[in-house]
């Protein structure tokens, strides 16, 4: 009985079903069972027999494990330096005035700090021989730490033993799958390597053009409204350098302000140039703008530069800069800064502060260096004329980069010969987000003095109008 | 052990007796130079009655009855005092540093003194459990009590930035033992060093220095030559050379940020291993994390030890190249997962060959305290046509007779491994990284690699740091100090492990590595283990989850050529006490009666 009324059950499910469901139906079924059967197709492909295996692997031919390098690559060539970098500097023999060199306020000369360092090397010994977590702290870091937060007026600071795994480090601790970075597209190498690991959503705006950023917020905006849930969890973020540094332009500071405060993103700033060289206290491009430094969600700076020393650091609130010292990568596995360079860093803070007035001769120094390099007649420069990192291209572009390095790299090399140390930009193009176009880059040192950058200027424009 | 005194020929002339860690005094047998450090015995106790440091209570109140065994009847040394240094008075012995002593074949040798005990069930239900009761009580503290933790302020409306569980598990589980981690120093990491004594007054949230100093012996830092040092011909040279070429270069290597000593480093390195050529880098992890990323690309295959360091995995996520791991150490299960590699070839591109398959692995794994085994590894990869980088952060220096890291202590060609990597940190008491190999990589690094077009070139007094202590390394200096300095590295290593397996704690790891992992298992007894060593006056470090997988919580020593057997024997009285009193004593293995001579 019950077997009937199964029977007529499942007939009257047949007849009651319309055709278009029957035929959808099988054709799901036939394809349940297409991809069962694949699927197990694919693991018949996976048992190979031992001897199959044997000739795969008797047979495989990898690729050798570098490509051969051209020896005329021009990266195989570096320039020897045979003195201690300063304003003067001793290259392949020749001695120069430097204008390559990112030693902005000449404190790689200061004899004062060396000594203090030295001091500090007899006290520590050289190496720290352990990450930060394992014995590796000493006071000197937490004094840097204290020093640098105070400072910039913000709660806490966070040191890290090499510039360029500062800023890599820092963004991939926030930003993980899923959310969204805003990215000036001029951002340097160590920046897109923090974007890399991070494995975010990357979108890149025109360099320094604040109305792109914004279409691209709108466009955002518009894809939340269609997936509010979504938008609830990602977070978003802006990331831009202080000065460039590959372009020497500033960044528009208070526009991207306005524009975080608007689609509610968290600002991260790479101050690896501006730190210690804009603004009246040396404080950056958010004393350069009179910006309120709460404003930026993290600050972050390379002591590379007009530190004079190695390493880098991250400033922010206690609420954000604390979190790395769980999750910054290089922070947590490297060994930490060597005590010395450590305290290097704490006496040229002690010049910041005792000495403000380095940084408004920094400025002068660049701005008249900007007015004279921007008269070259083969040459045009870029960059802010207060920034100490300025650029200069060939005013006539040559077909290809790899033409317009050449010819650069000869007037550096000819320049060299001549008494003024410039160097064209080291760039690794294969690996940049895009290939960058080659220049010479400036940096500029507070010790320079006028009649310094009019030589500076007669020997380009002479080696540059013979060369080009 | 007991004839090193004779040996040495050093006599002490004042003798310590140990506390036996609740601030009393042992019962020492050289009553009569108690007095004058009486009293500082007790101000150096006085100063851990802060809550940071709350010991554990001993259970024995009196000191325990001396074993000679076990435990040297008198203990010369204590890291509060100025001891007299012996350096390295102990004349070279017999025992060898490498291997080839039994009949048994080197792979089986190798896998015999590897050792990793497994862990007794009982103890693996309890470290489960004090894991679940620590995770309840800190949801149950979280719901109870407001986080005394800063707040965004500011950011109204904005998508939280750090992920639940992560906040949680740092502020309710970590924050109970975080006063053993990032403890702040104030002298030299060489085989002593001075603590800053701070402590916190609200578990754990904030910590306060006390203004006082704790001098401690130093198991913790990752300085095996003993080239961590202030004075010497090292530090005389580094200051030499910071003086004569300034603190660093504001550039990198591709601008103006080459000298004739970075150009003498590199060349010296390759001299070190035996290669055609080397590159150097301004800091160890970035070698890594830089470097990988230029060797591989997104159709490469990289087969990396489960136990590989942070860095190695760093490198590989941003080399977009396929990664499989396999087991620790087991070479069973690389040669699975490279002939499934190879065979099926890259799935993303429909089983396509790989252009090419890489083998990752360490010299010596610094959380495990093992050693690779380079020989089958180089035979794997010829077998499978495979490259192989190693990654000899902790070895280079510690292992081998000429301290040249693994492949001198396997008597390998080092030219058999394709990339040698390692850090200037450790060994070298520096900072920095190096990759060897053939001149074809080398250049092509030269001209691919992140770190030397972008990054900043090392300092000078750093590079010259390498530069001395790789001379003396090799004897270039004239002198055997460096063969002492990698002999006496090897006798300590040999003594501490052995006497550690005799007191009946798990040890993890070959006989032969520096880093020595003790298996504590309980995530509260690292934290225990800790605090009491450094009332002992011992630096250690430890290692939880996240760091380790939860049931292997351990403490970390390392060893350094600069301990002497005072140090190490005064370390092991404390480890045997403190494993009495809080059950650190798992090994089941048979525990060798007779003294370990040293």
């Amino acid at each position: 009985m019950v077997a009937i009324q199964l029977f007529n059950e499942i007939g009257s499910i047949f007849r009651n079903t319309p055709t278009f469901a029957l035929v959808l139906e099988t054709l799901l079924v036939i394809t349940v069972i297409w991809l069962l059967l694949h699927r197990r197709g694919g693991g018949r492909r996976r048992q190979l027999t031992k001897e199959e295996e044997d000739r795969i692997i008797a047979d495989y031919e990898p690729e050798p494990l570098v490509a051969d390098t051209d020896p005329e690559h021009p990266l195989l060539r570096t320039r020897i330096v045979q003195s201690k970098v300063g304003k003067h500097i001793r290259v392949d023999g020749h001695d120069c005035l430097n204008l390559g060199s990112h030693n902005y306020l000449g404190f790689l000369e200061d004899q004062e700090i060396l000594e203090e360092a030295c001091k500090s090397l007899r006290k520590y010994g050289v190496g720290s021989c352990g990450p930060r977590g394992f014995y590796g702290t000493m006071d000197v870091h937490l004094d840097l730490e204290d020093r640098i937060a105070k400072f910039m007026g913000l709660e806490e600071a966070i040191v890290y033993s090499y510039g360029f795994s500062t800023v890599a480090s820092a963004i991939p601790a926030y930003a993980k799958r899923g959310d969204i970075i805003f990215v000036d597209e001029a951002v340097n190498f160590a920046i897109q390597k923090g974007l890399d690991a991070s494995r975010s959503t990357i979108v890149f705006f025109k360099h320094n053009d604040v109305e792109d950023l914004e279409r691209l917020l709108i466009e955002m905006e518009k894809r939340d409204q269609k997936n509010p849930k979504k938008a609830l969890k990602t977070r978003r973020f802006l990331v831009a350098e202080g000065i460039y540094m590959n372009t020497g332009e500033i960044c528009p500071l208070p526009e991207l302000v306005a524009l975080r405060q608007k689609y509610k993103l968290r600002l991260f700033l790479d101050e690896s140039i501006s730190f210690g060289t804009m603004g009246q206290g040396g404080r950056g491009v958010t004393e350069h703008f009179n910006v309120d430094r709460d404003e930026i969600d993290l600050i972050s700076a390379g002591m590379e530069g007009s530190m004079a020393t190695i390493g880098g650091f991250c400033v922010g609130s206690h609420f954000i800069a604390e979190h790395q010292r769980l999750s910054g990568l290089g922070y947590i596995f490297s060994a930490s800064l060597p005590p010395m360079l450590t305290q290097a860093a704490i006496s040229a803070l002690d010049r910041f502060e005792r000495e403000p007035k380095i940084f408004g001769q920094l400025q002068s120094k660049a701005k008249s260096l900007h007015q004279k390099f921007s008269r070259f007649t083969k040459l045009t420069l870029r960059g802010n004329e207060l920034s100490p990192v300025k650029h200069l291209y060939l005013a006539q572009a040559a077909d290809n980069f790899d033409k317009e390095l050449k010819l650069l790299t000869e007037v550096a090399d000819k320049c060299i010969a001549r008494g003024v140390a410039i160097v064209q930009a080291a760039y690794l193009q294969n690996r940049e987000r895009q290939p960058v176009r080659p220049s010479i880059r400036i940096a500029v040192n507070r010790l320079l003095e006028d009649a310094d950058i009019a030589t500076a200027f007669e020997v380009i424009e002479s080696v540059s109008n013979a060369v080009l | 052990m007991g004839n090193f005194d004779g040996d040495s020929g050093t006599v002490f002339e004042q003798s310590y007796a140990t506390t036996n860690g609740n601030g009393k005094l042992a019962n020492g047998n050289g009553a009569a130079s108690f007095s004058p450090p009486e009293k500082e015995e007790l101000l150096s106790q006085r100063k851990f009655s802060a809550p940071a440091y709350t010991e554990i209570r001993t259970r024995r109140c009196h000191s325990k009855p001396t074993n000679d065994a076990k435990s040297p009847s008198l203990i010369n040394y204590h890291p509060e005092k100025k001891s007299t240094s012996n350096g390295h008075a102990s004349a070279l012995s017999e025992s060898k540093p490498n291997q080839a002593e039994g009949k048994l074949s080197p792979a089986e040798e190798h896998r015999q003194k590897t050792s990793f005990e497994e862990v007794p069930l009982h103890t693996a239900c309890l470290t489960y459990l004090g894991f679940y009761l620590l995770m309840i009580l800190g949801y149950i503290n979280q719901l109870l009590f407001v986080p005394k933790v800063a707040t965004e302020k500011g950011r109204d409306g904005y998508v939280t930035l750090y992920d639940a569980f992560e906040s949680f598990y740092s502020r309710y589980v970590y924050r109970r033992i975080k006063d053993c981690w990032n403890r702040p120093i104030c002298s030299v990491p060489g085989e002593e060093l001075t603590l800053k004594d701070r402590v916190t007054d609200d578990y754990g949230w904030s910590f306060k220095f006390t203004g006082t100093e704790t001098r401690c012996l130093n198991l913790g830092s990752y300085n095996y030559l003993g080239f961590a040092a202030a004075t010497g011909r090292c530090a005389d040279e580094s200051e030499e050379s910071a003086r004569q070429s300034g603190l660093a270069f504001c550039s990198s290597r591709c601008e103006l940020g080459d000298n004739e000593q970075l150009r003498e480093l590199e060349a010296q390195t390759a001299r070190y291993f035996g290669v055609e050529d080397a590159i150097v880098f301004g800091m160890g992890f970035a070698t890594n994390a830089l470097n990988l990323p230029s060797l591989l690309g997104p159709n490469s295959l990289v087969i990396s030890d489960e136990k590989n360091h942070a860095s190695i995995i760093l490198g590989l996520r941003l080399s977009g190249a396929t990664t499989k791991v396999f087991k620790h150490n087991n070479m069973r299960d690389l040669e699975r997962v490279l002939r499934q590699g190879i065979c099926h070839g890259n799935p993303k591109r429909g089983g396509q060959p790989w252009d090419k398959v890489m083998i990752l692995v360490e010299g010596i794994f610094s959380m495990e305290g093992s050693i690779v085994r380079l020989p089958e590894v180089i035979a794997l990869k010829k077998k499978y046509k495979a490259y192989l980088y190693l990654d000899e952060a902790h070895s280079v220096g510690a292992m081998g007779s000429r301290g040249r890291g693994v492949t001198d202590y396997f008597n390998v060609d080092p030219k058999e491994v394709d990339i040698l990597m390692g850090t200037f940190t450790k060994s070298f008491g520096s900072a920095g990284g190096y990759l060897a190999g053939s001149k074809k990589l080398i250049d092509f690094l030269r001209t691919n690699s992140h770190a030397h077009c972008y990054a900043a070139s090392i300092s000078p007094p750093i590079a010259q740091q390498i530069l001395t202590s790789m001379k003396t390394i090799m004897g270039e200096d004239g002198t055997d100090i460096g063969r002492k300095k990698i002999h006496q590295l090897a006798r300590n290593t040999r003594y501490f492990r052995r006497r550690l397996a005799q007191l009946g704690v798990i040890t993890y790891g070959h006989e032969d590595s520096p880093v020595v992992p003790m298996l504590v298992y309980l995530f509260s007894k690292i934290g225990a283990v800790v605090r009491t060593l450094t009332t002992r006056h011992i630096a250690a470090v430890g290692a939880g989850f996240p760091a380790t997988p939860i049931m292997e919580g351990r403490i970390r020593f390392c060893l350094s050529a600069a301990h002497t057997k005072e140090q190490l024997d005064f370390a092991l009285e404390a480890i045997d006490e403190i494993a009495d009193d809080l059950g650190l004593k798992y090994s089941r293995k048979p525990r060798d009666p007779n003294p370990v001579v040293y």
